[in-house]
């Protein structure tokens, strides 16, 4: 058979090769020819091949059929042919194959080798392969070589003991007597390995790092080994650029990162040798650069003083200017992760950041917007907020989800007012409205039902925006749940902001059906727009007719969440047509549960103590009269039909409370909740229940535990008390009846009671029996209240009463301050 | 720390490849394949630090040669950009033309890391 080829023809002949499966063959063939090779235990050619076998495999073929030579090599006594074996057992064997095994025994008698070359082969082949029974085989061997007084064995030695630590980490302890003379060495190799073998222990044992902490004295070594490298002159060999060392450099400072943290003895040690990094090490170069950039995080990582802080700072500030990205990329990294601890100091470089968000890269650019969201606060909020709509405007698809979402939390906390907030969530839909994520359109619909005084603005700049272009998901539907909830106002031309526009009904109800046929829509927001559609119904005066069509038409929908809505709707025109208006009556404030948690619930049903109520500032537009204000709605202001307080949704995740909205659009989990709404229509008449999420049975029948009734209001003629239960299921619920009776002559008419109780209370205010209190205690009036207390704080309410009697209207405000303490503990 | 160390050329072709860490060998393939796209695409203007997956890569380009090396969160990038440049020049004083080793390449890989 002739001799193998070599290695060098071979990459030759497979650099020729045009396609991948020219050289595929190419390599079949040469693998055959390798394989009966081996079949002909042939010694001088083994090793040629194995080292076509590892270039083979290094382009991705298999080579595994090679291991067995590998092992023979490394038993053989050439030393090229070690070599080769063992670096074939390194790029094909791992502990996953059972063959490795067989080597420890060679590699036991090579580290005990009279040549330092193929010890050190052994030492490599260890450090990188070994596996723990390996290790724990050969520790001892290692443990040796680390105290020889051979540099060149010494480090790799300690590159191997790093590995045997890694994989078993209990032979840490017999390394250690083996490290208390690393440092002195002079060589610059061992010196690095030691560091790293130092820095490896250090991170894996927190004894360790507190042994070497006090006994070894380690800080001051450390510090006395970069000072000479820093005021030593040239050495050639250790020199990269004017620079000595840097990696040895670089090293030290992690390590003393690693023993500064948390301490302050040691952090003390080290300020000076940190302050004469800084500050003497040339900037020129990129070398110098990396130098100052481990100095920097060393420096915030440990219980630095503040001087040294800000010099840190400084630095990262020089960076931003330098021109080179790789450096910008680096500092804009590093004061991400400190301007938690020095905003201050992070403060100074905003502009320099604001400017990186032009940049033309990518990872700068992302950089850039993650620290500008950091640094954004009250005073520079409306400054931040132009840059960063304006890198909205133009950034790459893949950050705008992110950068919108920044914007919104952003605005969220820092708006400096509303009609600010609202143009600037305006621009955000408009801009990248279909990369803002699906949560935010529930958080924005809740915003803006906050802001009471914007409704007629925010109105129409949603319909002058989806009118150009209703393509982006979540603009539209928020646009259509507003252009529902506020159609009125829409169309009534009334806007104090802006110029009112003319709008008629028929234009209104134009886009909302052009949206539900749209086949850009998705089936989320044609429920939207089904829904808003209906909602106008009950808003719009001339165009009911044809409201009617749609729906029905939409009875027959394909699409089953469409479907159902348009069906429930046609009921609600033909068989439940007196309720409709009170179903479909304006939503009130809702709760604002943030991500967080429900950190701060907006008082949905009253308001927050002390403002009086009667205070309360009126929204600027025109409601129709014949609702009352938003806030007061839930309290039963109507003296029609019963009222289904329709009550807010709230996060599916947080704890009890929850009271399911009817009209279901913001339901979060996406899944529509108007499936309850068909069931639970025919029940109207009864007490309403229904949208109890409090508990399940009708709380009447839980068993009264006594609590003494009070009398919370007499006066006038006009007395009202109040007896309480507690709820079996749930312990934060106080079920309170009102009964209210009247001595006077004459019937008390048009009878409303409302009542407020403190934020962190909430009130669910069901329907009275009737509006009149007759005379003579002849009869009373029945409400039932639920307050929901889960914070057990002590109960208080205002109560305002408003009534015709005589003739003329009254009206009077209480305070309850006399709750019995079962009520509510 | 150091996951892995690759010389790849600009038509996608891998020249040399250490790996740190056991990835199987469909799997290096693959790996090469998207690194070497995400350098090329990269312009002069952009900077040499990737982040890719879990790990950041940092690449030089030499003529026709990427080097790159993957490491983990915790690596000082300067420092890994600087040391592909002295490993570059410790190859090309030992060896004349850059291309053509392979052993020694490995164990220089050895010696320095």
């Amino acid at each position: 058979m002739p001799a193998p080829i070599r290695l060098r023809e071979l990459i030759r002949t497979i650099r020729t090769a045009r396609t991948q499966a020219e050289e595929r063959e190419m390599i079949q063939k040469e693998c055959a020819a390798i394989r009966s090779s081996f079949r002909e235990e042939d010694n001088t050619y083994r090793c040629r091949n194995v080292a076509k076998l590892l270039y083979m495999h290094m382009l991705g073929y298999p080579a595994h059929f090679g291991q067995l030579e590998c092992l023979k090599l490394i038993a053989s006594q050439k030393f090229t042919d070690k070599r080769i074996g063992y670096l074939g057992a390194m790029l094909l064997l791992d502990e996953r194959q059972d063959v490795h095994l067989l080597m420890t025994n060679c590699i036991k008698n090579d580290l005990n080798h009279s040549t330092q070359y193929v010890q050190g082969l052994a030492l490599c082949t260890l450090g990188c392969m070994g596996s723990s029974e390996m290790c724990r085989d050969l520790a001892g061997e290692v443990e040796k070589l680390l105290k020889t007084s051979n540099s060149y064995l010494r480090k790799k030695a300690a590159l191997c003991a790093v590995h045997v630590i890694r994989k078993v980490p209990e032979l840490m302890e017999m390394f250690l007597p083996a490290t208390k003379n690393l440092l002195n060495e002079k060589n610059h190799g061992v010196l690095h390995t030691s560091v790293v073998l130092l820095t490896e222990m250090c991170e894996r044992s927190p004894d360790m790092l507190a042994h070497f902490r006090k006994n070894e004295k380690l800080v001051p070594q450390l510090v006395r080994i970069l000072k000479n490298l820093i005021m030593s002159g040239y050495s050639p060999e250790h020199d990269v650029s004017g620079i000595s060392d840097p990696f040895l450099q670089v090293r030290i400072l992690r390590l003393l990162r690693i023993l500064g943290r948390n301490d302050d003895d040691s952090s003390e040690a080290m300020n000076d040798i940190l302050a004469q990094v800084a500050t003497n090490t040339e900037t020129s170069k990129n070398v110098g650069n990396a130098i100052l950039y481990e100095t920097v995080l060393t420096i915030m990582d440990i219980k630095s003083e503040s001087g040294l802080r800000v010099l840190a700072i400084n630095i990262l500030g020089r960076f931003l200017l330098n021109n080179d990205k790789n450096i910008r990329y680096v500092a804009l990294t590093s004061l991400l992760k400190t301007v938690q601890t020095d905003h201050n100091a992070v403060q100074r470089h905003r502009s320099t950041i604001v400017d990186c968000l032009k940049d033309l890269d990518v990872s700068i650019k992302r950089r850039a917007m993650e620290l500008s969201f950091a640094l954004v606060n009250g005073n520079n909020i409306r400054g931040m907020m132009k840059e960063l709509l304006y890198f909205l405007d133009s950034c790459e698809p893949e950050f705008k989800a992110d950068c919108a979402s920044g914007i919104f939390l952003a605005a969220e906390k820092y708006a400096p007012s509303k009609r600010w907030h609202i143009d600037t969530i305006m621009r955000v839909l408009t801009t990248a409205g279909s990369y803002v994520r699906d949560d935010a359109v529930p958080n924005l619909i809740q915003l803006i039902t906050n802001s009471v005084e914007m409704h007629a603005y925010t109105v129409q700049r949603l319909y002058k925006a989806i009118l150009g272009d209703y393509s982006q998901q979540p603009l539209v539907q928020v646009a259509a749940w507003c252009i529902g909830e506020y159609g009125d106002l829409l169309v009534s031309g009334q806007c104090e902001e802006e110029e009112p526009i003319q709008v008629t009904e028929d234009e209104v109800l134009d886009i909302l059906e052009s949206v539900l046929i749209s086949n850009m829509s998705t089936s989320v927001t044609r429920g939207y727009a089904l829904t808003a559609i209906m909602k106008l119904s009950t808003r719009f005066t001339c165009t009911v007719n044809r409201i009617k069509k749609v729906v029905s038409i939409y009875g027959s929908s394909i699409d089953v969440e469409l479907q159902q809505r348009a069906v429930e709707y046609n009921a609600l025109f033909k068989k439940y047509d007196h309720m409709r208006s009170a179903l479909l009556e304006r939503m009130p404030v809702m709760e604002k549960v943030t991500t967080n948690g429900p950190t701060e619930i907006v008082q949905t049903n009253g308001e927050t103590e002390p403002a009086p109520l009667e205070t309360k500032p009126p929204p600027s537009g025109p409601q129709p009269t014949s609702q009352a204000n938003d806030l007061l709605d839930l309290l039963g202001g109507n003296d029609i039909t019963p009222v289904i307080p329709t009550a807010p949704t709230s996060k599916p995740a947080s704890a009890g409370g929850e009271l399911l909205d009817l009209l279901g659009d913001i339901n979060l989990t996406g899944a529509p909740a108007a499936t309850p709404a068909p069931a639970s229509v025919p029940q109207i008449s009864q007490p309403p229940f229904l949208l109890d999420g409090l508990s399940s049975q009708p709380l009447f029948n839980d068993i009264t535990t006594g609590i003494p009734s009070i009398t919370a209001y007499s006066k006038n003629g006009l007395k009202i008390e109040f007896t309480f239960e507690r709820s079996n299921t749930n312990p934060s619920v106080t079920v309170i009846t009102i009964q209210a009776s009247n001595s006077t002559e004459l019937d008390m008419t048009d009878f409303v009671f409302q009542a407020a109780v403190p934020k962190t209370f909430q009130l669910q205010l069901l329907s009275p029996s009737s509006s009149i209190v007759p005379a003579f205690n002849t009869g009373t009036i029945t409400q039932v209240i639920k307050v929901l207390n889960p914070q057990k704080q002590q109960l208080r309410m205002r109560i305002k009463l408003t009534y015709n009697h005589k003739g003329s209207a009254m009206q009077d405000l209480a305070e309850v301050n006399n709750f019995p303490p079962q009520s509510w503990q | 720390m150091i996951q892995f160390f690759l010389m790849v050329n600009k038509q996608g072709q891998t020249r040399l490849s250490k790996y740190y860490e056991h990835v199987e060998i469909n799997k290096c393939t693959l790996l090469e394949t998207e690194v070497i796209r995400s350098c090329l695409s990269r312009s002069n203007e952009q900077c040499s630090f990737i982040e890719f997956k879990d790990f950041k890569l940092i690449y030089r380009q030499y003529a026709t040669l990427f080097i790159v090396v993957g490491v983990n969160d915790t690596e000082n990038e300067m420092t890994i950009y600087e040391f592909i440049h002295n490993f570059v020049e410790v190859l090309d004083e030992n060896e004349s033309h850059l291309i053509m080793v392979n052993n020694s390449f490995y164990m220089l890989l050895n010696s320095i890391c």
